[in-house]
């Protein structure tokens, strides 16, 4: 069960002046499960490569293989493939379309050939994966806010029951809060049902505090595929692809430039703080919930959500409440879902 | 798709003819459309024939190029052709098909349409290629500016114009995501009946028409915030003046006009292989 | 120092209104808001969204006017009709979206708009786009299309197109939102030359705090307010107010205040990375000495 390319090829409008070679000899493997951060800067290639994870670009030349079946094949079931691997794209609160809200997340079930029922199951279940409060089903899909539309939009994939799901930036546009509550989301669905999880971004912070392995695309090729820390080492050539490591990994790099025996393959903003105390010899026990520490649980998201509730405008407070409703109260639905699976 | 759509679009080169004032461009097109219509000899559309070669050569665009903008538009050119086919009764019968028959009459005037047509979308395209969406609207607002003085918004419809033209790449753009987007949720545009299909059109349209209005507002602000007021007390950047060669065209097409005059009254008709 | 920019308890109401378009109510988006911007200064406000950051920016134009209090700009009060005008050209206004805001099908004649409305004399006009496009460095494209441009350059010229007014002051209304680092980058490299170069104000609106850390003065504006002002070394050292204003506070300051907090001695509102390096590392020759003395 994965996704792989070998030797896959793309290039944009062949035989015409605007011809791009948008993707070069791709080979990589996404095994089952695992949560992945693609990254690279506009033109790099990525929102191109993970078109070709659904079928909806067809590569120029090469073989992906979904599950050891060569996707290129003639008779292969490209419905199938749609069906199993979601693409939530850049700024997806723009295809919602429906009256509202429950029947936009319908439509994908409902393009499924599902009974009404089981969409309608499907689609509930999948807005409450999203954290999207009840009160909002019903409601036109534009009016609710920025962060509510996206989650709408994103449970409108996850209604399909994917098995990947890639985002393409799904952070886009919105402010801090509502880019952690996404991501934390995600990290929450990755957990809570065992989905792989593609993640597109240009945020080496975002990246760096969910994903498992990094794929950094430069000019249409793998420039690395590696483990975060092991990615951010090259924080020099990274910033040559317009790209820059998180800020954390500068820091660790300037001390152990000025002398400090400090590890530098630190990613995360605790971390850091834990390694530099280590390296100056003071005590390093006090483990501090400082954002950054990598997938919360449903505590931590809890805790957020009291913390937000305090201060979070009137939308912002329904939503982050929401958030926090869900990660308790579905812990038990989602289990059952991961069960069904 | 919808991008191989290559009538009224722009072909960036070098020639006389992109240099041209779009005043002249729009006024010769014109007339040259009129023209087509004033002979009915082969003289006629020899003359035609050599004056748009003429033009082809001189605004540098590949004849390929101008050949596939023909392409969209050739439903249109059959029916037209079907329809002169079988339609005039006069003249001796050639074939004789159930309750239809082609006559010589019949299949000269068929020809004769299609050449027209064919000349009439050439030499229109010709125009766009030559001359960017931003001058032919500021050729359309000076050459109608006159209608100004009986309250028609000539400025305003010339902005509408040139705004459309400008989005209409990023909208191209944006229905092609929308699309992607609701195929990844399954969506099928391809099979079913004509109603299915225009049904499965909501998913793109809907999304399409919001994105839309939200530009327009944005835009609407963002003209504002630049001191946008309308036509009144603005200047040009680029105002249209006259140059040398422009009078030069002027008097080309002039000419032009005047022999196809002259053959459509002193050539007879009658100068044809049937 | 003039006064380039001066509201006084500004508030600005949305009504809200019944699907019939009967107003049922209002909601306040601004309430009672005092800034003060000086000529020649860079000033930052910041705020998520919906705190009211970008409808404050919208005032500063006359695009919104005020509901109640004033807005001066450049001595002009932007609810005077007849002022209108000259208060949009003396507060040029750069938007979020690249593309919704770029008028014209050629780079250069979209700069040219802006002077075009104004009146500007054709001949000055060309000179007015070359000097604004040479200002953003986007001179090299002049006869592109937009269309083809990346995000940053859009902006670049959406720039361009508001410093070829002529404007004393530049509100950028979150230009980074929706681009990528690279384009952020060029932006905000953009912006500083502008000030370097043509000493324009400029009010930059967003919710980066690294893009504010050489503001003469942060704004934080929640719920319509303003709840914190000062210089960014006073702004940053208060990192959980600022999470609880629900913004992005970077790394290297996270990184320092839990640093501080667990006992390290570094001063408070660490801006740059390079400080930070340079405090931990004092206390570390410092510990080492103090440790072979000991």
């Amino acid at each position: 069960m994965s996704i792989r390319l070998e030797h896959l090829n793309y290039i944009y409008s062949p035989n015409t002046a605007y011809e791009k070679h948008a993707l070069k000899d791709i080979c990589l493997e996404i095994p089952d499960g695992e949560f992945v951060g693609v990254i690279g800067h506009t033109g790099s290639g990525k929102s191109t490569l993970i078109q070709h994870f659904n079928g909806l670009i067809k590569a120029t030349d090469g073989k992906l293989f979904y599950n050891g079946e060569n996707i290129y094949e003639p008779g292969y079931n490209m419905k199938n493939l749609r069906n199993e691997v979601g693409l939530v794209f850049q700024y997806p609160e723009h295809q919602l379309f429906e009256i509202d809200v429950m029947s936009d997340v319908c439509f994908g079930p409902k393009n499924q050939g599902l009974s009404p029922e089981e969409c309608e199951k499907r689609a509930l279940e999948a807005l409450r994966l999203v954290g999207l409060k009840e009160k909002y089903y019903k409601a036109s899909p534009f009016e609710l806010s920025g962060g509510q539309k996206r989650r709408a939009a994103i449970a409108g994939v996850l209604a399909m029951r994917p098995k990947v799901l890639v985002l393409d930036e799904p952070t886009a546009g919105l402010d801090p809060k509502g880019r952690d509550d996404i991501l934390d989301q995600v990290a929450y669905l990755h957990k809570q049902t065992g989905m792989t999880v593609i993640l597109v971004s240009h945020s080496m912070e975002d990246i760096a505090r969910y994903a498992d392995r990094i794929i950094v695309m430069n000019h249409g090729e793998v420039m690395y595929n590696d483990k975060p820390k092991n990615v951010f080492a090259h924080y020099r050539e990274l910033e040559k692809a317009g790209l820059a490591a998180p800020q954390v990994t500068y820091i660790m790099h300037d001390l152990k430039e000025r002398g400090i025996p400090v590890d530098i393959d630190v990613t995360t903003v605790s971390e850091a703080a834990d390694e530099i105390l280590r390296a100056l010899g003071m005590e390093t026990s006090e483990n501090a919930d400082v954002k950054g520490d990598g997938t919360p649980d449903a505590d931590a998201m809890g805790d957020d959500t009291s913390d937000e509730g305090a201060t979070g405008d009137g939308t912002s407070d329904a939503d982050a409440a929401a958030v926090g409703r869900t990660s308790g109260a579905d812990t038990a639905d989602s289990k059952n879902l991961e069960k069904k699976r | 798709m919808i991008r191989d759509i290559t009538i009224g679009q722009y072909y960036p080169a070098k020639s006389i003819l992109h240099r041209l004032d779009p005043r002249v461009k729009l006024v010769s097109t014109l007339l040259y459309l009129v023209s087509l219509f004033l002979f009915r000899s082969i003289a006629g559309y020899l003359v035609a024939t050599l004056f748009l070669i003429g033009i082809i050569r001189l605004s540098r665009v590949p004849f390929g190029y101008i050949v596939k903008g023909l392409k969209p538009v050739i439903m249109l050119l059959m029916i037209t052709v079907v329809f002169n086919l079988f339609l005039k009764k006069e003249g001796e019968v050639l074939v004789h098909i159930w309750r239809l028959s082609i006559t010589t009459a019949g299949l000269r005037n068929a020809v004769y349409m299609a050449v027209r047509l064919i000349y009439l979308i050439i030499g229109s395209s010709l125009m766009t290629f030559t001359t960017t969406p931003n001058e032919l609207t500021d050729g359309i607002e000076a050459l109608l500016n006159p209608l100004n003085k009986i309250c028609v918004p000539v400025h305003e419809v010339a902005m509408m114009m040139s705004i459309a033209l400008r989005f209409i790449p990023i909208l191209l753009e944006e229905t092609d995501k929308i699309m992607k987007a609701q195929q990844a949720r399954g969506a099928d545009f391809e099979s079913g009946n004509i109603i299915q299909r225009a049904k499965a059109m909501i998913p793109i349209l809907v999304p399409l028409f919001v994105s839309a209005f939200r530009r327009a507002y944005d835009l609407a602000m963002a003209m504002e915030a630049r001191c946008y007021r309308g036509g009144e007390g603005r200047t040009k950047m680029k105002p249209l003046r006259y140059k040398g060669r422009d009078r030069a065209a002027y008097v080309m097409i002039a000419v032009y006009v005047a022999a196809v005059v002259a053959i459509g009254r002193y050539v007879p008709l009658k100068i044809w292989i049937f | 120092m003039m006064d380039m920019i001066q509201t006084e308890k500004l508030i600005f109401e949305y009504e809200k209104r019944d699907e019939d378009g009967n107003v049922i109510g209002t909601s306040r988006a601004i309430d009672g808001v005092d800034i003060d911007v000086k000529e020649g200064q860079f000033i930052a406000v910041l705020g998520h969204n919906g705190s009211g950051k970008s409808t404050f920016a919208k005032h500063l134009n006359a695009i919104l006017v005020p509901t109640d209090g004033t807005v001066w700009v450049d001595g002009r009060d932007t609810k005077e009709p007849e002022e209108l005008w000259n208060v949009r050209q003396s507060a040029g206004m750069v938007f979020q979206n690249p593309d919704n805001q770029i008028i014209g099908t050629v780079v250069e004649e979209d700069v040219g708009f802006g002077p075009e409305n104004l009146g500007v004399p054709t001949d000055e006009i060309w000179q007015r786009v070359e000097e604004s496009l040479k200002a953003v460095g986007m001179l090299s494209y002049r006869h592109h299309s937009p269309n083809k441009l990346s995000g940053g350059q859009k902006q670049r010229v959406a720039i361009a197109g508001v410093v070829a007014m002529e404007p004393k002051c530049i509100v950028l209304d979150e230009p980074t939102a929706m681009l990528d680092p690279v384009g952020r980058k060029e932006v905000l490299k953009t912006v500083q030359r502008l000030r370097e170069e043509k000493k324009v104000t400029v009010i930059l609106i967003t919710h980066y705090m690294e893009e504010v850390v050489d503001a003469d003065k942060i704004y934080v504006m929640d719920h319509g307010k303003v709840v914190m002002e000062g210089t960014p070394r006073e702004i940053f050292s208060q990192v959980e107010k600022l999470k609880q204003y629900r913004l992005d506070v970077p790394q290297v300051t996270i990184l320092a205040d839990e640093l501080k907090r667990r006992g390290l001695g570094i001063p408070a509102g660490i801006l740059h990375k390079e400080e930070l390096a340079e405090c931990i590392s004092s206390q570390y020759t410092h510990g080492n000495r103090t440790g072979m003395d000991g």
